[in-house]
């Protein structure tokens, strides 16, 4: 018989869980289950104080195994494995249990229903544990080397964090120049600077230093190996010969699209009507008052929110809030101000952002003159052209009760927003998860913010979501630094995924040889009879290969047949 | 409650999905982040790939009380597998044969392509799964095949 002795460790999450599940239910449940010595609830496991928690009772109770019934594996899994190791237990004799995103969050109307599946999800968490065994995980010497794909500020700024930490970069831009977006803006906050100069002194930068490889015109096309040691193929135009390298990380930083107006969406297409980037270039263009069509600039109008917070029932709708625009627009009238203290400013908007210290732009903008009034979402402005030249747009103002209110406008901006760009080919090349908004997914927002459900392939800057070049910038760093904690050890440890074969029901057969797309099974001689042998280093560990067996003689390490069935059975228990 | 099929005992199916790791899993977590609905007698084991399942599982899932097992296959984006999805439906074949053989009706096991971000379609698929398993009745007390709605599937 199994004489197990498992720690069980249940998450209240502070509510996330407890608030749908009955906990303490659970763990009174789970304490009688065979084989738990330990059964403890936790407002959150992930804490300091109970990972200390569970490596005192591994150590004082003698546990050998460890069951975590909290959040996503994607989450904790090194958390917890650490804390095993920490201990003195061997990282693999640990489960992890998703009790709250397939529990507690999916079943919120439930919590009677919710309760029992808890008590079974655990279960069968200890049904596999209780038929773990050691394993050692798979060490990869990784190269000092990171490609960065995109070349604009996140690109630019990630690869001379990398390059200061002393890793090599390859960075990889598309187009003939480097730069993106920033490299075509005049001042921008907070720090006054101007966004070309900005570029040219990274440019300048990146110049210097000698572990930085440029390549512009080029682009990432074809992608193998794993984390630690990525054989990357690039394509340069004019360039007969691809460009091999290897390399130990990816940072994706292929920045976004502005948000293109449809033609007569809020007036777009009448001459006066712009989007935020082209006024911007407009302002740029002028030290002094800023003149369109040979005439001043006097009277503007900014309808926010344009191609954001879209409508539900629209074909693709842009649902999410793209965060940077508010303030850019706000910024770009206190510049109109600056060049033109007579010209008359209104800002036409459904909700103001002006987060963190963008909250003194809109001080400022206010002290400049500039008037704001707010429509409803169900009652949009209208822009017509007018006989003058000017553009009219009408507008119910929620402040004032509802007054309508008619502006004559030089210039009407379009406030639009970031929207992903497309980049079809990368996202097949490198697997990149998608989010629900159309840009690149990182694992967690908060806990692990550049780093993908791809091992090894990280993101950072407006790919992943609407950010401006503040944000972008620290986004960037953090992808060097995640890199950076990656390649600096030399070494990465890789799940021990991997077949293995039973050699006494083995009968040689070779049908698993044939399965193998890798060759990581090769037929050889054990104790006279020819036997199949699963080489570490090939097998990534689909498991393709076990169902093909007509022996039954192979499994997958930690996905064995015994610790399915067991899962399975623990699944079904009844409850009492 | 929401998006939820029970039978007229007030019991709704118990079912079995295998998903994976990097793909499908995440796919199920996002349907639970969007506070999305699915009934609570579905329950998930994640494995790394569809292509290693064995059909005995699935009849071992079935014979000791699943109602349904649903494989959440990665389809073309298995990073493992290219010929992933025909390897799947071949483990599905053989398991609808094995059912086949004691008795159960081939339908009590699906596949579906379920993506990173295929949250929605999920939990459709459990709805859809959940009311064509409840015309099949419980596997553990099935009733008797002459008199059960929806079973067109010839008897071994």
């Amino acid at each position: 018989m199994n004489d197990r002795r498992i720690g069980v460790y249940m998450c209240y999450c502070g509510g996330n869980i407890s608030d749908y599940v009955d906990v303490e239910r659970v763990r009174e449940t789970i304490a009688n289950e065979p084989g738990v010595v330990v059964a403890k609830t936790a407002q959150s496991a992930c804490s300091d104080a109970t990972q200390q928690e569970m490596i005192q009772d591994i150590q004082e109770q003698n546990l050998d195994a460890l069951v975590v019934a909290s959040c996503s594996p994607k989450l904790h899994t090194f958390t917890f494995r650490g804390a095993a190791r920490r201990a003195g237990l061997n990282p693999y004799q640990y489960t992890q249990v998703n009790v709250r995103e397939q529990c507690s969050w999916t079943h919120t109307d439930d919590r009677e229903g919710a309760t029992k599946k808890a008590i079974n999800l655990i279960r069968a968490g200890i049904g596999r544990t209780m038929l773990t065994e050691p394993l050692e995980p798979i060490r990869i010497e990784t190269v000092p080397q990171v490609l960065v794909v995109g070349g604009g500020i996140a690109g630019l700024r990630a690869s001379l964090g990398l390059a200061d930490i002393g890793l090599s970069v390859l960075l990889v831009e598309k187009s003939p120049s480097v730069g993106g977006w920033v490299d075509r803006w005049g001042t921008m906050y907070s720090h006054g600077k101007n966004g070309k100069q900005l570029i040219a002194q990274l440019v300048d930068e990146a110049k210097q230093r000698k572990n930085i490889i440029l390549l512009t015109g080029a682009e990432l096309v074809e992608k193998s190996g794993s984390m630690g040691n990525f054989m990357v193929r690039i394509r340069v135009s004019g360039q007969k010969e691809d460009i091999t390298a290897n390399v130990g990380a990816i940072i994706i930083a292929t920045g976004f699209d502005s948000y293109h107006p449809g033609e007569g969406e809020y007036g777009y297409g009448i001459d006066g009507v712009v989007t935020l980037p082209e006024f911007k270039e407009l302002l740029d263009r002028y030290d002094g008052i800023p003149i369109r069509d040979g005439k001043q600039i006097m009277d503007v109008v900014y309808i926010y929110c344009v191609g954001s917070r879209q409508d539900e029932s629209q074909e693709n709708p842009n649902l999410y809030c793209s965060r940077y625009c508010c303030n850019a627009a706000v910024h770009s009238s206190i510049l109109v101000a600056e060049k033109n203290p007579r010209a008359h400013q209104y800002h036409l908007y459904r909700d103001i952002r002006t987060y963190g210290k963008y909250e003194l732009l809109y001080d400022q903008s206010l002290e400049t003159g500039s008037t704001y009034l707010r429509f409803g979402d169900d009652e949009p402005p209208v822009v017509e052209k007018c006989s003058d030249g000017k553009v009219k747009v009408t507008v119910k103002d929620l402040l004032t009760f509802g007054e309508e209110v008619e502006i004559k406008a030089d210039v009407v901006v379009l406030v639009t927003g970031m929207v992903p760009r497309r980049n079809d080919e990368l996202v097949t090349l490198l697997k990149l998860p998608v989010g629900r908004d159309r840009f690149f997914n990182e694992i967690h927002p908060k806990l692990r913010p550049v780093e993908t459900m791809v091992d090894g392939v990280l993101i950072c800057g407006a790919c992943q979501g609407p950010k401006n070049s503040t944000e972008t910038v620290a986004s960037a760093l953090a992808a060097a630094t995640q890199s950076a904690s990656i390649l600096k050890k030399g070494y990465v440890e890789l799940d021990p995924l991997m077949a293995s074969v039973n050699p006494e029901l083995c009968d040689g057969c070779g049908e698993c040889v044939a399965a193998c797309p890798y060759a990581a099974i090769e037929m050889e001689e054990d104790q006279g009879k020819k036997v199949a042998s699963v080489n570490r280093a090939g097998c990534k560990g689909c498991g393709g290969c076990v169902p093909v067996c007509p022996r039954d003689a192979i499994d997958l390490k930690g996905y064995t047949d015994a610790q399915i069935k067991s899962m399975i059975d623990g699944l079904l228990k009844e409850i009492v | 409650m929401a998006g939820q099929a029970i039978d007229d005992k007030g019991i709704s199916p118990r079912i079995l999905v295998f998903s994976t790791n990097n793909i499908s899993d995440p796919g199920i977590d996002l349907a639970g982040s969007s506070h999305m609905h699915y009934p609570p007698t579905v329950v998930v084991i994640s494995v790394p790939c569809t292509s290693g399942i064995k059909p005995e599982w699935i009849l071992y899932a079935v014979e000791k009380g699943f109602d349904g097992v649903f494989l959440a296959a990665d389809g073309e984006e298995c990073a493992y597998l290219p010929d992933c999805t025909a390897r799947t439906s071949h483990i599905v074949q053989d398991a609808q044969e094995l059912l086949g053989q004691k008795g159960f009706e081939p339908q009590r096991v699906r596949m579906s392509g379920i993506c990173s971000v295929c949250a929605a379609p999920f939990v459709n698929h459990m709805k859809e799964f959940s009311e064509a398993l409840i015309k099949l009745g419980s596997a553990r007390n099935p009733a008797p095949a002459s008199g059960r709605p929806g079973n067109d599937v010839p008897q071994h």
